[in-house]
């Protein structure tokens, strides 16, 4: 029997990963797959709570969230494709034009 | 059946007008002129029906109802047909001689620039002609009056590119407005006093009209109908309508057209007979254009302007027939004129066909030998329109004259005896001066003087066999077949009175000689002795002059109402380039001006504050906009700081204190 703090633990580190990723990565593909790991990480949380808590509604939230991480990876990724067509790059420091 | 060939009686020449407006281009002339007079002819055909018909019927009046066309509050119009013996006597005289007269303009017309419009145009002048007679109300009267005035206006301006023919066109076009005003009020005057335009319902309830009411409803008839049928004062149109093709002088300036006046004026009697004013007026009219016409005729040189003033002047016998209650007889004259008008209008386009467009009888002379058949013709026009025993003429204008005498209107019998001389006198002068005597045709010309083809003669034949026996019917005067025929609608009220047979028989001898006498006056002065005439003429060069001039008629109207209208147009012109063009121009400079003063202030003051504004809130922003760098991961950086800062503010305010060790307390 794997106590809660464990999945909340792993939970938290994969969170961490995504996080810093996101902060420190230049590629735009690598700051998605970092979005993707914080979105999991929560899913974890969801899914330990729920067994926990006995209820079936973090799972249902987890499905959802699993529908949103998809949707947003398509659109994510027709971003980044249409921006390479123009710039060549998918470095994110370099797509700055959206500012003061 | 009945019901049928009524309606086809317009019906064909409408699809003609269609077919050769729409699609006349594409197809021959000999197309174009078989649809044209074949439509006429199997009108004619149809006409003979209905007539046959009516006749069997012992001259019932029968409404033939074609749709129901306006409705609303009181007013209910039919398109719909009244055929009584009136209607068919026209019908009769306007699809028969309308049918000769096609059949004619295929020869006179041959090779004419725009022979599919000419025919289109005659065909559309018949529908409209044949609505006019026909119709059973003065709405369906109404469009066939302006519909044959349009056609008028068309084939007078026929050849349009003639200076000549165009201003015609327009003169007989306003001055028939001047009428047609009056016939209008006329209608609204049935249509206020009656509640409605059907002839049968109108005349049914004519006795409950006041005396006065009845003298203007005639008087306003009446002008439309010396507007439509060239009487004074509105006569000065028709002679120069000469200016269209000689066909259209015959069908519509002699034969049809202009006698829808009197057609009017025979349909609207129970309304006349109730007004002694307007029957004088109507008869005082007549006999004064009757002569008045007849003399200006005397002294015209244009073959067609002779005939055209003898056309006036015959007319202004139907209007004199009518206004002494003669209606059968006016009607009588209406159909034994367009017979021998349509004739010598026909033979004088013959002659004028053959000297190659010469209408000057000053240039002509001698012409019997070289076209015989022609001179033949016209010779029995002349008989017949004279007065002489016993051709249509004679028995139309005697019964006019005898019941102008027995009914005790002697001035008008005097006016309408000398009237009766000078046509006699001015049809022989024509006679003799285009047939006998030398040629004074030039040379050039007379090597190409040709008689008429068939197609032409024949028609003419036609009228001549109709000129000498179409007064038959109408024989012995006042109780002929042709009285009793129209009795039903053209008896006047309470006119029971019986002439004796030997007053008749005297009028009769009178009229004879006074016929005789012209012609002997033309015969002593162009004939007998060529020459007099000229001697005549220099001797009373002040009577000459007037006559020749038309009495200065058209230099009259000319300066009491065609030139003050033009000089009102001037005048109005002025005002409305200075006076109302100033006061929008004005207008239009103040807002130039206003708007200017706007837009300076706007540039100026408004821009100016906004500007203030603006350039205020771009200071104030200028430190702290750098915050948006465009940069994904400052963003980030900032949600995820934010994020901290709340959840240690959420511990601190749960718990007191927070991980990093800063304690609310």
């Amino acid at each position: 029997m794997v106590p809660l703090s464990a999945y909340v633990a792993v939970s938290a580190i994969l969170f961490a990963t995504g996080l810093i990723g996101v902060l420190i990565r230049r590629n735009f593909i690598i700051v998605l797959m970092a979005v993707e790991i914080m979105l999991n990480a929560a899913n974890i949380n969801l899914v330990a709570f729920s067994h926990y808590l006995e209820s079936m509604a973090g799972q249902i939230i987890a499905l959802f969230v699993i529908a949103i991480a998809a949707g947003e990876a398509a659109v994510g990724l027709a971003i980044i494709i249409v921006v390479f067509r123009g710039k060549i790059s998918t470095n994110v420091d370099e797509m700055n034009l959206l500012k003061w | 059946m009945f019901e049928l060939l009524v309606v086809l009686i317009p019906l064909f020449p409408l699809t003609a007008v269609i077919l050769n407006g729409l699609l006349g281009h594409r197809y021959s002339h000999e197309a174009a002129h078989k649809l044209a007079w074949g439509s006429v002819g199997l009108s004619f055909l149809c006409a003979i029906g209905v007539f046959a018909d009516t006749v069997k019927s012992g001259g019932a009046a029968r409404e033939v109802t074609v749709y129901q066309w306006i409705f609303g509050g009181d007013l209910t119009i039919n398109l719909a047909f009244l055929i009584d013996p009136l209607t068919c006597i026209m019908l009769l005289v306007v699809t028969g001689v309308g049918f000769l007269i096609h059949v004619y303009s295929v020869g006179y017309m041959h090779g004419e620039e725009g022979f599919t419009r000419f025919f289109t145009y005659m065909n559309l002048f018949m529908v409209s002609m044949l609505l006019l007679v026909m119709g059973n109300n003065y709405a369906v009267l109404f469009i066939g009056w302006e519909g044959v005035g349009l056609c008028s206006y068309l084939l007078i301006g026929y050849y349009y590119d003639r200076v000549s023919a165009a201003k015609a066109a327009t003169k007989a076009f306003v001055v028939n407005r001047i009428g047609d005003a009056g016939f209008l009020l006329a209608i609204f005057l049935v249509f206020v006093n009656f509640k409605t335009l059907d002839y049968t319902k109108v005349f049914a309830q004519v006795g409950s009209l006041a005396p006065e009411t009845a003298t203007a409803i005639a008087l306003c008839l009446l002008i439309g109908a010396v507007g439509k049928s060239a009487q004074i004062p509105l006569y000065t149109w028709l002679p120069d309508a000469m200016e269209g093709p000689t066909p259209v002088s015959a069908l519509i300036h002699a034969a049809t057209m202009v006698t829808a006046g009197v057609y009017m004026i025979v349909r609207n009697h129970a309304i006349y007979d109730l007004s002694p004013v307007a029957m004088t007026t109507v008869a005082w009219v007549g006999g004064g254009t009757a002569l008045f016409a007849a003399t200006i005729g005397l002294v015209q040189t244009d073959i067609k302007r002779v005939l055209a003033y003898s056309t006036v002047s015959q007319l202004g016998y139907m209007f004199l027939g009518c206004g002494v209650g003669a209606y059968a007889a006016a009607v009588f004259h209406l159909m034994t004129h367009a017979f021998f008008k349509a004739l010598l209008f026909l033979s004088a386009g013959s002659v004028i066909h053959a000297l190659g467009g010469e209408q000057d009888i000053r240039k002509m002379g001698g012409l019997k030998s070289k076209i015989p058949w022609t001179h033949r013709l016209f010779l029995i026009g002349t008989l017949a329109i004279a007065g002489i025993f016993p051709l249509a003429g004679f028995w139309s204008k005697d019964e006019i004259m005898a019941h102008a005498f027995t009914h005790h209107h002697y001035a008008l019998y005097a006016m309408a005896a000398l009237g009766a001389f000078l046509t006699a006198f001015y049809m022989f002068r024509l006679t003799y001066l285009t047939f006998y005597g030398e040629s004074r045709v030039d040379h050039h010309t007379a090597e190409h003087i040709h008689e008429a083809p068939p197609v032409m003669i024949g028609p003419l034949v036609v009228l001549a066999a109709l000129s000498v026996v179409g007064g038959f019917p109408g024989v012995p005067p006042e109780s002929g077949w042709f009285h009793h025929f129209l009795r039903p609608v053209a008896a006047a009220a309470g006119d029971t009175h019986e002439p004796s047979a030997g007053v008749v028989l005297t009028l009769m001898g009178v009229a004879t000689v006074i016929a005789l006498a012209g012609w002997g006056l033309a015969h002593y002065l162009y004939r007998a002795r060529p020459g007099t005439a000229d001697a005549w003429a220099a001797r009373m060069p002040v009577a000459y002059g007037t006559l020749l001039n038309k009495y200065y008629v058209d230099e009259i109207y000319d300066a009491l109402f065609v030139e003050p209208t033009k000089r009102l147009g001037v005048l109005l012109d002025w005002f409305d380039r200075t006076v109302i063009d100033g006061v929008v121009r004005t207008v239009g400079r103040l807002t130039e001006t206003g708007s200017a003063v706007s837009t300076w202030f706007e540039k100026h003051v408004i821009y100016g504050v906004l500007n203030v504004i603006g350039y205020a809130n771009h200071l104030a922003a200028r430190s702290w906009r750098r915050l948006q760098s465009g940069m994904v991961h400052h963003y980030a950086a900032i949600i995820v700081a934010g994020l901290f800062i709340l959840v240690h503010l959420l511990l601190l305010w749960w718990t007191g204190s927070s991980p990093i060790g800063i304690a609310l307390r």
